[in-house]
């Protein structure tokens, strides 16, 4: 097996460069990719002895074609959106931040301690300062990863993602020590936030103000990368660092200005959720966000406006296996639906590059 | 505190060392042959169920063991097939992994959660040297996972630095195409490389589930694959420095553990947090350390090879 | 001719996807001769090559080597059957020592790594063929000319009967290159069959008994040394009438653009590489730095650019103390750069054409008024590049990654000399081009000083350098040992300098 060319039964198989890139096999690869996933995900399912398709007819049904579900669905997109938006922008920039989750947790606990500290405060003041104090723990949390790698070289992976154990250990011991509201019966929550501290819906549904500032930030963000100085430098950077030191880019600040941006949006996330859907801090308020976050990042290869559209679709696959949890099924089902959507997706993508040719050996 | 609380934590640092060791032990194969594999948390944890239902199933530990390995080694036989043969990003193709062997351990797991195990690794002393005074009983009253550790570590070492086939290794882990140059085949070795590391992380989880917890949780790994990954940068890709490390890491842990059950009045989240904070510091310090010196890493970790890129 | 050959490639086709890399090529070599195979760069050498050490397949085509017809599937084929290739850039895994380079792979050595065995035996075939290695050193203690040695007893070691160089000399002095060539007829003598890669004609009449000439990835022509000339090769190689010379009126502008004073600095491993550099810049004028690769070239080109701190030491540009200043600062003085590394570094390959041409100027208020970029301006500026300097390309919106390599140096000099530097530093600016490229570039590089623009020109190619140089400079170790009017230089003296010795010692010798 050469690492070019490779042999089976007479045929020889060898993956050439393609010589121009197709934008086709581009916006293919994702469907592609959950379409596989779901046929994989299936057989999983069939072995464990339900049937496949039902499920699915079920989960589809329930997360996109009826009112409850697709509210849902709507309402379970936001943070994905927001946090898919941080890592996206940080993968661009090669910095592998899978810290969302933890940075959604501590953005949560920043913003519960405003709500909690100014319980009398009207809404066009404690909403902002909720909002700002979610960004600012996200951020915070984020360079913790982020400033070590700037000035040493330090894996951000590696510490993003132990940081989302400790973010996770502090909200615990919150709500199970000093934060836990005396009246919960030993339930470990803290006090309900005041009215107005609840970020409000949309007219007559659940879904609620933070979809509005996800899209206008994913516009935002849109802009700034394609249309901006600013973006270009990050792109730059992204694609080929040396050239970004040639150009006179300065690396290092932009480091530490994409973590935290990217800390900062899921920062918001953990805001919008805690403020809009529980209303007070508790132990587990999010499904993984953070993680699912790194695969709407990767589906929508880094593209602001592509996030928006897989974060409602992965938000209703969520949602339909919120809905399978009925059945029987756990919702262990979801992540590994996602993991295998990402296995297609990255095996895929080979193919915007390459193309595989195969033809008959000769007797040479 | 008398002599007996430190002889326990230095034994309880071996056993919580021993999963992080495993898992260490084959991440450094894996990088040593030049590809970085992100996803030992979800081949561990795939690894753990395999061998705790395996076990339930046929009360044979070794045959748990052996599943465990193949769970692990199947995961990381996806990792290679697709950031080799297809050259996926190692980075994101790792943390699929994870994702995804956290998902399928909990599909498989969702029975076994409060289900005992019919038997169990136990303690088994060793003859004449777990009479050894203090170090008897510090690393000879284990159980045979944790000797097993012992005798792969110096294997391993003596693979890397003193066989033929360890120099194959490295070298296609340092510069592919010098390999490739001398007819060494690098992307066979490369995917023994992550195939042993995804055996070596499933051993990993069985050691969770069937010697230290002995039970199923989901995510029960709780990070430890992560710990692993920044005990392998700490040991400078050296299985030497890893078993130290991986002791040091455990006895962490185990020190947490202890002082909770002291009933210090420290919150025991903070306590739980100990770990993770050591780990992130320790990586923080080495890499600091390290600056101009690379610490040794593989030159060509995480890096495709092409050899007709010109 | 070819009955009874050695070695017979017969009828070699190899396509790489847009290009004919080899057209049915026929080559023959005997044993006991120095065989070059000589053509300019694209010429489809290293290509016919890597298929006879088995590293590519051919598509078409039959090899046999002693009269058997071979078919290698991947390198150790090859060297089973005593073909070893020393490639251009070493295959060397520089954090091992020497033994273990040269027994790298070899399933004959059994199963346990043994030092002591294989460092005799190493010392035992130094001595037969004259050549001094040292065993235990690592890679990366060794000089290139050292390694080179290593790369040739890896092949012996192995047995290799037919030894194939790609473009040996390109990183020695001419003392190393006279030292390699007396090895390797002394290997000749011994029988086996030296392959030596080249397009440097002048070797190709010292050392070399025989010739073939690949031009366009075809062969051309097979000659004897004795019945062929220079000027017979050249027209052979490159096909038609080489260009006359430049034309370059004397300079005689003395105001100073750039002045280093006592310069030193460390390279990416922590260790000086550059020692009390001190020289001065004048206007208009092309001063070259001679020196084999590796000797401070890239850290010198780099202080320059601001890319690279200086420890101590002054650098003064225009008269002003730019000591510290920053790549960004650099670039707004007017310096323009042509790095090395043209795809990791002076280009985005995954990015547009477009959005190259902008890489050094995307600050400037004439395609960044504000915060945001103007798209269309930035088009225009592109499109001027592309015409101006006859880039060839479909759009400004394909990826330069798929550009040949010619036409992206074209891209990469028309932004950098439509910047209007004062200073541009070149750094191997026509490494692995074609003929016409290099023309074209060399072309470029004088017009840019006639017009007044200073030019730091690192190179290892000393025609190059004799070429357009006004002065030479020659680096060794991070020294500068010495610097001449070009007029004033010779070769033989340049290279004793290229190996560490001073200019005062060469003039007195």
């Amino acid at each position: 097996m050469g690492s070019k060319e490779g042999t089976f039964g007479g045929w020889v198989f060898r993956w050439e460069k393609r010589l121009t890139s197709s934008s086709q096999i581009n916006v293919a690869i994702p469907f592609i990719s959950i379409g596989l996933a779901l046929l994989v995900g299936g057989l999983v399912i069939l072995f464990l002895g339900f049937n496949p398709l039902s499920v699915y007819r079920s989960m589809f049904a329930h997360a996109f074609f009826s009112r409850f579900g697709l509210m849902d669905t709507a309402v379970k997109a936001i943070p994905l959106m927001l946090a898919g938006l941080g890592v996206a922008l940080a993968f661009r920039m090669l910095l592998w931040n899978i810290g969302a989750e933890g940075q959604i947790y501590m953005g949560a606990y920043a913003a519960s301690g405003v709500a909690l500290s100014m319980p009398g405060a009207p809404a066009y003041i404690v909403l902002p300062v909720m909002l700002l104090a979610g960004m600012a723990a996200g951020a915070f949390w984020a360079l913790l990863a982020g400033i070590p790698r700037a000035y040493f070289g330090a894996n951000e992976t590696i510490i993003t993602l132990l940081l989302n154990y400790i973010a996770v250990f502090w909200v615990d011991h919150l709500v199970f020590g000093p934060w836990r509201d005396p009246g919960s019966l030993g339930f470990p929550i803290t006090r309900a936030f005041s009215s107005a501290a609840r970020l409000p819906s949309i007219a007559g549904t659940r879904i609620h103000l933070g979809l509005a500032i996800a899209l206008a930030l994913a516009l935002l963000l849109y802009f700034i990368l394609y249309h901006s100085r600013w973006g270009y430098e990050v792109r730059v950077i992204g694609e080929s660092p040396g050239a970004a030191r040639y150009a006179g880019m300065d690396i290092r600040r932009n480091i530490i200005l994409v973590m935290l941006i990217s800390g900062a949006l899921a920062g918001i996330a953990g805001m919008t959720e805690i403020s809009a859907i529980h209303g007070r801090l508790q132990p587990g308020f999010s499904p993984g966000y953070g993680y699912t976050a790194i695969i709407v990042a990767s589906l929508a290869q880094m593209h602001p406006g592509y996030v928006v559209l897989v974060s409602f679709l992965l938000a209703g696959l969520l949602v339909g296996g919120f809905s399978m949890q009925i059945a029987g099924l756990p919702l262990a089902v979801v992540s590994m639906l996602q993991g295998a959507i990402l296995f297609f997706l990255l095996g895929s993508s080979i193919f915007a590059r390459y193309r595989l040719t195969v033809r008959r050996k000769e007797l040479v | 505190m008398d002599s007996a609380f430190y002889i326990a934590i230095l034994t309880a640092a071996i056993t919580a060392g021993t999963p992080l060791l495993y898992a260490a032990l084959g991440e450094l194969l894996a990088e040593r042959s030049g590809v970085l594999n992100l996803g030992v948390e979800g081949m561990m944890l795939v690894g753990a169920v395999a061998g705790f239902l395996t076990t339930v199933a046929t009360a044979n530990l070794w045959l748990g063991v052996a599943s465990a390995m193949l769970a692990g080694g199947a995961l990381a036989f996806v990792h290679a097939f697709l950031s080799i043969t297809m050259r996926a990003n190692q980075v994101v193709t790792g943390l699929a992994l994870t994702i995804f062997g956290t998902g399928i351990s909990s599909l498989i797991g969702r029975r076994l959660i409060g289900v005992p195990l019919p038997i169990t690794f136990s303690d088994t002393p060793l003859p004449f040297l777990s009479e050894l005074p203090i170090i008897g009983t510090v690393f000879f009253r284990h159980d045979p996972l944790v000797y097993l550790s012992y005798l792969l570590v110096p294997l391993v070492w003596v693979f890397l630095y003193w066989t033929r086939v360890g120099q194959n290794f490295v070298a296609v882990g340092e510069d592919p195409a010098a390999a490739d140059a001398v007819g060494i085949n690098v992307n066979l070795v490369r995917y023994i490389g992550v195939i042993i590391g995804g055996m070596l992380a499933g051993l990993a989880g069985a050691y969770l589930t069937l010697a230290l917890a002995p039970v199923w949780l989901d995510g029960m790994t709780a990070g430890r694959g992560w710990i692993a990954i920044a005990l392998v940068i700490f040991a400078t890709w050296n299985p030497i420095r890893a078993m130290f490390g991986a002791y040091l890491f455990g006895g962490v842990a185990a020190l947490g553990f202890r002082i909770q059950i002291l009933g210090w009045p420290i919150s025991p989240f903070y306590l739980q947090m100990m770990p993770y904070i050591f780990t992130i510091l320790v990586l923080i310090f080495v890499t600091y350390q390290g600056r101009a010196r690379k610490l040794g890493a593989p030159a060509a970790l995480g890096l495709h090879y092409d050899r007709e890129d010109r | 001719m070819s009955a009874g050959a050695t070695l017979a490639m017969r009828k070699i086709t190899k396509r790489f996807p847009g290009v004919l890399a080899n057209d049915r090529v026929d080559f023959y070599a005997q044993h006991g001769e120095i065989h070059a195979l000589l053509g300019e760069n694209g010429a489809g050498k290293s290509t016919l090559m890597n298929i006879l050490t088995g590293l590519y397949w051919p598509d078409e085509g039959e090899i046999s080597i002693r009269g058997e017809v071979v078919n290698f599937r991947a390198p150790r084929d090859a060297v089973l059957q005593g073909v070893g290739m020393v490639h251009q850039h070493f295959r060397l895994v520089r954090s091992f020592t020497v033994a273990e380079n040269i027994t790298l792979g070899m399933r004959q050595e059994g199963f346990w790594w043994r030092p002591q065995v294989v460092e005799q035996k190493i010392a035992t075939l130094a001595a037969t063929y004259g050549m001094a290695v040292e065993p235990k050193a690592k890679i990366w203690q060794l000089s290139v000319g050292e390694q080179q040695r290593v790369e040739i007893m890896k092949m012996l070691y192995r047995g290799a009967q037919i030894l194939i160089l790609d473009e040996p000399t390109a990183v020695l002095t001419p003392q190393e290159v006279k030292e390699l060539f007396r090895n390797l007829r002394q290997l000749a003598e011994s029988g086996k069959t030296v392959i030596f890669i080249t397009h440097k004609l002048h070797e190709v009449m010292a050392y070399a008994d025989r010739i073939t000439v690949l031009r366009n990835g075809r062969s051309v022509a097979v000659r004897e040394k004795a019945e062929t000339s220079i000027k017979e090769l050249a027209h052979l190689m490159v096909g038609r009438e080489l260009s006359p010379e430049i034309s370059k009126p004397p300079n005689t502008n003395q105001q100073e653009i750039l002045r280093l004073e006592g310069v030193c600095a460390l390279n990416d491993r922590g260790l000086p590489s550059l020692r009390n550099v001190s020289l001065t810049v004048t206007k208009g004028e092309i001063i070259a730095f001679a020196g084999v690769a590796g000797n401070g070239q890239r850290e010198l080109a780099e202080v320059v650019t601001g890319l690279r701190p200086i420890t101590t030491g002054r650098f003064w540009l225009h008269g002003q103390d730019v000591t510290s200043c920053s790549a960004r600062q650099l670039i707004d003085a007017g310096v323009g750069h042509i790095p090395e590394d043209r795809k990791g570094m002076g280009l985005v390959p995954n990015m547009a054409i477009m959005e190259n041409a902008i890489l050094k100027s995307y600050r400037d208020r004439s395609v960044c008024p504000g915060y945001w970029l103007d798209h269309k301006a930035i088009r225009q500026r592109a499109e001027q590049l592309v015409t101006a300097f006859g880039v060839k390309t479909a759009t400004l919106d394909s990826p330069v990654r798929l550009m040949s390599g010619g036409n992206l140096q074209k891209l990469l000099l028309a932004r950098e000399v439509s910047a209007g530097p004062d200073l541009i530093i070149a750094v191997y600016p026509v490494r692995g081009l074609d003929v016409a490229a290099t023309e074209y570039i060399h072309q470029l590089l004088v017009e840019q000083r006639n017009q007044g623009t200073s030019i730091l020109l690192v190179s290892e190619d000393l025609d190059e350098i004799f070429k357009l140089a006004d002065r030479v400079a020659v680096i060794f170790e991070g020294q500068i040992m010495g610097i001449l009017p070009i007029k004033q230089a010779n070769l033989d003296e340049v290279g004793l300098m290229m190996a560490g010795a001073r200019a005062s010692e060469v003039a007195l010798g």
